[in-house]
């Protein structure tokens, strides 16, 4: 019982990640049809963001509050790098959707090799809140405290991004933009502002991801965001491409499938690490593509 | 080129040689025509002779070269959204409401003017108001036609492009938007694609016909409709089958 607690537990706290990255990216795609394939170098912004702020932070003794600090800071820098983003290299390749993926793929390659090159290549270790790492018992299980703070963060992302969509007037533009931007166009709204603000903020949501993943897996590496930002694709088109909620309910199911296929199948066959939660996510991929064309959001094919 | 005016007050819009092409079709070869200030101008023609391109030609919702004036100013490189702002409403050929929306929220969304006009378009169409919440992709044919034409009323517009708003509607429909379109063309000036010449000759004072891309004729509406063969020959229509 306590194991499947734990590997629940933690399926939901990467599951929170996933939905971190994918939220940008689905709403980015939903309303511009843009794959942006950079979208985990936004997540990488806000964890180097992140662990450079809090080793620099001297002044504040607290660790807590440093992180949190260091944590806010990485957000801001990783919506702007996105705004940037979208605003230099996107918005002349509107429409121009080949060149997008090239574009997005090329900046992500060189994103990551300029943070190699600037910190190394090699996992840099992330000081973390003593609370984080001490764990808590639930049905028997020790459960570390962190797993229930990016599980915590990702609900109120998903709250306060469905809030942002349903109760603001821009919430309204994205949602019709999603539908018939020409239409938008032709109601006397720019539309383009609304692109640049969900590029915004597709790239906090992801620099919030980034800040969690220090704590997470206990270090900063380079290709963090690339490697990711595999799953996050997955989690979008299991989720329905658009769909928040969807991107939420997939995230789950991703977190917590991968998790189990990791530990479950090499405990009672007493197999090696086939990598088997990796490539249960694959075929979960797959069966959804079969069984519901358009994701878990979407209509029955 | 000469542009055929229909009238000889200063045009509030005005094309001039105006080419549009989609893909390798050339679908408005120096299309050129003013729209005077009041009243209903119809822009006629068979299917797929360019009114609906020409339409959002003047929007710039496509692509498009030659000159377009609006109230005396060049619009033709000026982005759609501020092209809108000008004081232009479009009410679009397939309704073109966003489904996934409330009623409500497809109003809300249009809503330009500090004091948009809810008054006036819930006293045209009582409906929006009491399916206010409902989603606008369950609406009727009719209903949603209410509703394209209620988002563009909204705001105190000079001008409204309307694109054939009777298509696909019911006979009693018809006569609700055509009665509807009457009580709008006492406020705006309206440019109005329409393929049934009875709402037509009830409403437009002028009209331009195009044909392959080209304005053929201009006239007042009524001169045309009153002569079958030149509208069977330029609409391939009966003209007194409305």
């Amino acid at each position: 019982m306590s194991t499947f607690v734990v590997l629940t537990v933690t399926g939901l706290g990467l599951g929170a990640m996933y939905f971190l990255i994918a939220s940008g990216l689905s709403l980015i795609y939903g309303l511009m049809g843009v794959l942006n394939f950079a979208h985990g170098f936004f997540l990488t912004v806000g964890a180097y963001g992140t662990w450079w702020m809090e080793s620099h932070l001297g002044g504040i003794g607290n660790i807590s509050i440093r992180y949190l600090v260091s944590a806010l800071i990485g957000m801001a820098i990783g919506g702007l790098v996105a705004a940037l983003v979208e605003l230099v290299l996107i918005r002349p390749l509107y429409q121009r959707h080949i060149e997008q993926v090239l574009v997005t793929v090329g900046l992500s390659l060189a994103a990551t090799a300029l943070v190699s090159a600037i910190w190394g290549g090699d996992e840099r270790p992330f000081v973390t809140p003593a609370w984080m790492t001490d764990t808590t018992t639930i049905f028997g299980a020790r459960i570390p405290n962190d797993r229930f703070l990016e599980i915590g963060v990702a609900i109120v992302v998903l709250l306060g991004l469905e809030l942002f969509l349903r109760r603001t007037r821009y919430g309204l533009i994205i949602r019709a933009g999603a539908e018939n931007r020409a239409m938008v166009t032709a109601l006397g709204i720019d539309v383009r502002k609304a692109f640049t603000l969900v590029f915004a903020i597709g790239g906090v949501a992801a620099a919030v991801g980034g800040a969690l993943s220090n704590v997470y897996f206990g270090q900063v590496v380079p290709d963090r965001g690339t490697s990711l930002l595999i799953f996050a694709f997955i989690v979008v088109v299991i989720g329905g491409l658009g769909s928040i909620t969807g991107s939420a309910m997939a995230a789950v199911v991703v977190g917590v499938s991968q998790q189990y296929m990791n530990y479950y199948p090499q405990a009672s066959w007493h197999i090696g690490n086939w990598g088997l939660g990796d490539i249960s996510v694959v075929l979960l991929l797959g069966l959804v593509l079969l069984i519901r064309p358009r994701g878990l959001s979407g209509s029955l094919a | 080129m000469a542009v055929p005016a229909v009238a000889t007050a200063p045009p509030l819009l005005e094309l001039r040689d105006v080419h549009v092409y989609l893909g390798q079709s050339h679908v408005l070869q120096g299309v050129s025509f003013a729209v005077p200030e009041g009243g209903v101008t119809a822009l006629l023609g068979r299917n797929g002779v360019g009114k609906t391109t020409t339409l959002r030609a003047v929007l710039g919702l496509t692509g498009r070269s030659g000159v377009i004036r609006y109230d005396g100013e060049e619009i033709t490189s000026t982005p759609t959204h501020k092209i809108i702002r000008r004081s232009i409403g479009y009410v679009p050929e397939d309704r073109d409401v966003f489904a996934g929306l409330t009623v409500t929220e497809n109003l809300r969304l249009a809503e330009r003017d500090a004091e948009p006009r809810y008054d006036l378009v819930y006293d045209l169409f009582p409906e929006l108001k009491t399916r206010g919440e409902q989603r606008a992709g369950t609406l009727s044919g009719g209903q949603q036609q209410m509703l394209a034409i209620g988002r563009a009323l909204l705001n105190d517009n000079r001008l409204l492009l309307v694109d054939e708003p009777t298509k696909g509607l019911a006979p009693l429909l018809v006569t609700e938007v055509a009665r509807t379109l009457e009580r709008v063309a006492e406020l705006h000036t309206v440019l109005l694609v329409e393929q049934n010449l009875g709402v037509v000759r009830a409403l437009a004072g002028d009209a331009i016909v195009l044909d392959q891309g080209l304005v053929v004729h201009t006239s007042a509406a009524r001169t045309l409709l009153a002569d079958r063969d030149l509208v069977h020959r330029l609409l391939g229509v009966s003209g007194g089958s409305h």
